[in-house]
């Protein structure tokens, strides 16, 4: 079980109070009505889905409730640092 | 092929059973095959064998980078049924369902598929409405199915709980007779013996690491162990790594990668004779001919390559199973393990050509595609053979995700299966 440190509530915490909501940094497309079927598909299910560093979205669902990003290793599954919605990740994967 | 039966056992316990064929050879690859297939689990090695056996393409080789069956082929907790709701699954399902029903016979190998039914669990009234719902939707597929109140299951799992005591009790169930069980690695050797009797190249430990793609057109592999292969057609069939595949092909897939964990009990003496899952309370069990209990529940929420995963995902699952079942409450688990399970957003598979010309995918099984694996083979062979998807594979596009076309099957596998 992870100890994930949730940059809101500043503390270590278990993870079940938290849930993984997916690939981070997945702007909305700002008109949607102007998206061709495949950008707005895209944007709805195509995913990274990286073996290696990803950069994914967590909530602290039965704490703060707030968002933030996190940047793990999805093979080892190291968590390598957290960061604030907004701020960008300072771990970044090659290529 | 040397072929089994009851005669050559009793002929082979004269020598001590110390003469017996090697059920495969262990080739090296060739410069060129007419059809590559990445990734030697079930699927892949029931594509091999469909396309030798049906469609008279024996210049083929599966490449796998572990062992025949080590992925989730030799991890899941081996449910079969068919009972899913929309026509398009319920289609593929079922053929899936047809060809088990003959596998053992037609490959001369005991896949030791049992038919002992499977239940599905109601707890609430919602749950109620969408299995009177999925019943009848199976049977107008001619998919057999039952809806059952809580004292008809009471006479099918006499040791489960079905009294007003539990949190959440049980209101009834969908119950399928000819859903059951099959035992895993037996399917992928079968497979893998029946296609390499047909001249079919298995290639074990051997990592697909990149794509040969020129204008826009798949021409081979690159592998770590024989350099180049080419090919004519290449399918990829990695389950859990598919993304990656993808990758080196220059595009994504709409696929999360996620542990999925299952876990089983010591054995004990024969309790349960068929196949208990609820999407409800979260959890399903079985009991191997070994005598073991076979558990297993949902994934875990993060995405994950490593094959385990977290602690408290397989508490939830023994929970659920204890209130189900007081009596299991003090067996001890024995072992625990995790797969790399490819989850789609409609939670149906991807079986479709690509981007890429002649590359072709079969992926997206995620939690439930053990129960596929001979009709998966089945319609991707004759996919490859084509160059023109199955027509049962057809719906299964990856393209559906841009056109709106889903297939959501997350009320019949809500549970993973
Ligand atoms: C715990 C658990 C329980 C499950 N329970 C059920 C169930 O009860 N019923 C059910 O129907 N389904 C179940 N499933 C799902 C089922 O196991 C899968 O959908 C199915 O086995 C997938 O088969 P496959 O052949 O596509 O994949 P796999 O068996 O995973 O085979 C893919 C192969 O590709 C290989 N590979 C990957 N990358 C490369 C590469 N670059 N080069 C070469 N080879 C590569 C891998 O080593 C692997 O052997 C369960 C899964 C898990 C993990
Ligand atoms: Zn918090």
């Amino acid at each position: 079980m992870y100890h994930i440190y949730c940059p809101h509530c500043a503390e270590y915490r278990e993870e079940e109070e938290f849930h993984a909501a997916g690939q981070a940094h997945l702007p909305r497309p700002l008109d949607p009505d102007s998206c061709t079927d495949e950008e707005w598909g895209t944007y709805l299910f195509f995913r990274k889905n990286p073996r290696g560093i990803h950069h994914e979205l967590w909530v602290h669902a039965a704490g703060c409730r707030k968002f933030f990003n996190m940047t793990r290793d999805t093979q080892t599954y190291e968590i390598k640092e957290v960061y604030k919605i907004g701020e960008k990740p300072s771990i970044v994967a090659e290529s | 092929m040397q072929h089994y039966s009851g005669f050559g056992l009793l002929k082979h316990s004269f020598s001590h059973h110390e003469n017996w064929q090697r059920t495969w050879r262990n080739p090296t690859p060739k410069k060129k095959y007419d059809v590559i297939i990445i990734g030697g689990g079930g699927h892949g090695l029931a594509t091999a064998y469909y396309l030798a056996k049906e469609h008279g393409i024996t210049n083929v080789a599966v490449i796998e980078k572990g062992y025949l069956g080590g992925g989730n082929t030799a991890r899941n907790t081996t449910i079969v049924r068919s009972n899913y709701l929309w026509d398009e699954a319920a289609h593929l399902y079922e053929h899936a369902m047809k060809l088990w029903e003959g596998l053992s016979q037609d490959l001369n190998y005991n896949v030791m598929f049992s038919q002992r039914g499977v239940l599905n669990l109601g707890h609430t009234l919602q749950d109620m409405r969408d299995i009177e719902r999925r019943v009848n939707a199976n049977r107008l597929n001619g998919i057999d199915g039952e809806v059952l109140d809580p004292q008809q299951i009471k006479e099918i799992v006499p040791h489960m709980d079905c009294s007003q005591n539990t949190r959440y009790p049980v209101m009834g169930a969908s119950w399928q007779p000819r859903g059951g069980v099959a035992r895993h690695d037996a399917v992928a050797w079968g497979f893998a013996r029946g296609a390499d009797s047909y001249g079919v190249d298995l290639i074990q430990q051997t990592e697909v690491t990149d794509l040969i793609i020129e204008d826009g057109t798949i021409t081979g592999v690159k592998t770590n162990r024989y350099g180049d292969i080419m090919a004519d057609r290449v399918g990829s069939v990695v389950a859990g790594n598919s993304s990656v595949i993808a990758k080196m092909a220059g595009f994504e897939l709409p696929l999360e990668s996620h542990p999925l964990q299952a876990l089983v009990s010591e054995p004990i003496k024969p309790i349960l004779d068929t196949v208990v899952m609820s999407n409800h309370v979260h959890g399903y069990v079985s009991q191997s001919d070994k005598g073991d209990l076979v558990i297993g529940a949902g994934i875990d929420g993060y995405n994950g390559y490593g094959q385990r995963g977290s602690y408290q995902t397989i508490e939830h699952t023994v929970q659920a199973i204890v209130e189900l079942f007081p009596i299991f409450s003090r067996v001890r688990m024995n072992r625990q393990w995790g797969g790399i399970v490819d989850t789609c957003p409609d939670a149906c598979p991807i079986i479709s050509k690509t981007p890429v010309k002649n590359l072709f995918f079969n992926c997206g099984w995620g939690t439930g595609g053990f129960k596929a694996t001979p009709g998966s083979g089945n319609v991707f062979a004759a996919s490859l053979a084509k160059g023109e998807m199955h027509p049962m594979a057809e719906p299964f596009s990856m393209f559906r995700f841009h056109n709106g076309a889903l297939i959501d099957e997350h009320g019949a596998a809500g549970v993973a299966h």
